[in-house]
């Protein structure tokens, strides 16, 4: 049973978007596919998994979607018809073999959509999560979730939000948008910012899937691969990065036991930095993938060369140039020049919300002796982080402050 | 192909900033919107385009009682309103949005897209 709702999972992007396209109908495509599920409960336990699960799966929606597109047609055609996804797109051979699922993916992450139901859109149908546990990942009643997805997919039709690949002259921009749901879907699993466990190992590893996806659909875009990079490199400190337990406490980078990450995942990053930057085509997901290859690089954490580090947020801040970028520099400033030239850096930054730049001023003040000030930016950061593990953390630092 | 209404929308910042245009830069907008409506026309994609006069020339009609009743202003009282539009034919929603955007550079304001109810086949 488990082994069947794996695969299931694996496959079910593939079926929708094949669907999608013969068919034109996110709805139709979507229920035929959890149809196949049912049958495939029903016949895989006493007849065996077939030799091709995904092409057997496709097989049995399209016959159950091609059923139910006859039973509604007597209905009501002009219903239907009016409902079809439009692509008028002439179907050239391409030479290569596009997977539907980029179609699918550039549908649900469309900008004329939410930002909200972008993501929820691309959970359920290129995922296959169910709308319950979208609704649980993201802490909103199913009824809510339902209707953003419901919601989602009437506009997609109505409005003839097109399922196809963008033009060339659009691409990069609406790339952007797709692999920003995708980190998006990671960093609420990596450091939650609602409900009691500080991870949520569903979605980041949903997360490095869809990564893996659009790095295999478009292998000629490097932020696609320094995406996938990025994830597994910050996934492999996943176990080190907090204490065991419930309400366990957030262990920085500097405090963590690096004999327990990920080296599977690190290699595999490393290679992908090495691959993407190679193409000499830099950007925001491929040098954050760098400065996370220089962390999982040092043995220890005396070995890393924060130079460098410093050198790779230098040449993102010159591409996006953003305030977060500019506060992650401090840090590695901090150890290069010391705390001091740090936190003139920091001081200048307009991030008086976010609870990192607390954080941040806080452990530099402490260096500095302040501990007054660090007193008070360490209330500060505790009463704006919203994750259970780094308030724990945030609390006993400040708690350990000498008078 | 489908038919989007291309909305000009105005609120009392717009106006503000309207109000203080010089003649020079009014031509510039006027110019850039002519040309504008020409390439729509060019492409094929045009059906219909106007710019409203100010609110305060609306009338609201309302005959879904005994009598019509006929009163001065606008329907709603609202900080936003229509300014003008257009009405495009768009294969989809990205192309009308391509349109959207050169329509908003030449007017200098925020374009809104719908699409049209499609019409019920014949």
């Amino acid at each position: 049973m488990e082994a069947i709702e794996r695969i299931y999972r694996e496959e079910f992007g593939r079926v929708v978007a094949s669907l999608t396209r013969r068919f034109g109908d996110l709805d139709v495509a979507e229920d035929a596919a959890g149809e196949a599920l049912l049958v495939a409960l029903e016949r895989w336990p006493a007849d065996g998994v077939p030799a091709n699960p995904g092409g057997w799966l496709t097989t049995t929606a399209t016959r159950r979607a091609i059923d139910r597109i006859r039973r509604e047609s007597h209905r009501d055609a002009k219903h239907q018809a009016a409902l079809m996804l439009h692509d008028e797109t002439p179907h050239e051979p391409t030479g290569v073999v596009e997977d539907d699922r980029l179609r699918l993916i550039f549908t649900c992450c469309h900008p004329a959509l939410a930002p909200e139901a972008r993501v929820a859109l691309t959970l359920r149908l290129l995922g296959g999560l169910t709308v319950a546990e979208i609704a649980a990942a993201f802490l909103v009643p199913e009824t809510t979730m339902a209707q953003r997805i419901t919601r989602a997919k009437k506009k997609i039709a109505g409005a003839h939000i097109p399922y196809r690949v963008p033009d060339e002259q659009d691409l990069p921009a609406r790339l952007d948008a797709v692999l920003a749901v995708v980190f998006l879907v990671f960093n609420e699993g990596y450091l939650a910012t609602s409900g009691d466990a500080p991870m949520r190992d569903d979605l980041t590893s949903e997360a490095i899937r869809l990564a893996r996806i659009l790095r295999a659909l478009l292998p000629d875009v490097p932020e696609a691969t320094g995406l996938l990079a990025l994830l597994l490199l910050t996934d492999a400190r996943r176990t080190a990065r907090f204490a065991p337990g419930a309400g366990g406490e957030l262990i920085t980078l500097a405090e963590q036991d690096r004999s327990r990450w990920d080296r599977a995942e690190i290699r595999e990053g490393h290679d992908l930095v090495r691959e993407c930057l190679a193409l000499g085509r830099p950007g925001r997901y491929q040098l954050l993938a760098a400065v996370n290859a220089v962390h999982t690089d040092a043995a220890d954490v005396r070995d890393t060369d924060w130079s460098q580090v410093a050198a790779l947020y230098t040449q993102l801040a010159a591409i996006d140039p953003n305030p977060i970028v500019a506060l992650n520099r401090a840090v590695a400033i901090a150890e290069l020049d010391g705390p001091g030239v740090a936190l003139a850096l920091v001081d200048d930054l307009p991030l008086e919300g976010y609870h990192a730049w607390h954080a941040t001023r806080a452990d530099l003040l402490r260096r500095l002796g302040r501990s007054g000030d660090a007193r008070a930016a360490y209330d500060r950061a505790i009463g704006l982080s919203a994750n259970p593990g780094e308030v724990a953390y945030l609390t006993r630092r400040r708690d350990q402050l000498g008078g | 192909m489908s038919q989007y209404f291309l909305a000009v929308n105005h609120d009392p910042a717009d106006e503000a900033r309207m109000a203080e245009m010089t003649p020079a830069q009014m031509q510039e907008v006027f110019a850039a919107v002519d040309a504008f409506n020409t390439e729509v026309k060019e492409q094929g994609a045009w059906v219909f385009a106007g710019g409203l006069q100010p609110l305060e020339m609306s009338t609201v009609v309302d005959n879904t009682g005994a009598q019509p009743v006929i009163t001065d202003g606008p329907y709603a009282e609202s900080k936003e309103y229509l300014g003008g539009f257009w009405i495009i034919e768009a294969s989809d929603l990205d192309a009308a949005l391509v349109w959207a955007q050169k329509g908003s550079k030449a007017c200098a304001g925020k374009v809104e897209v719908r699409p049209f109810q499609d019409e019920p086949e014949a």
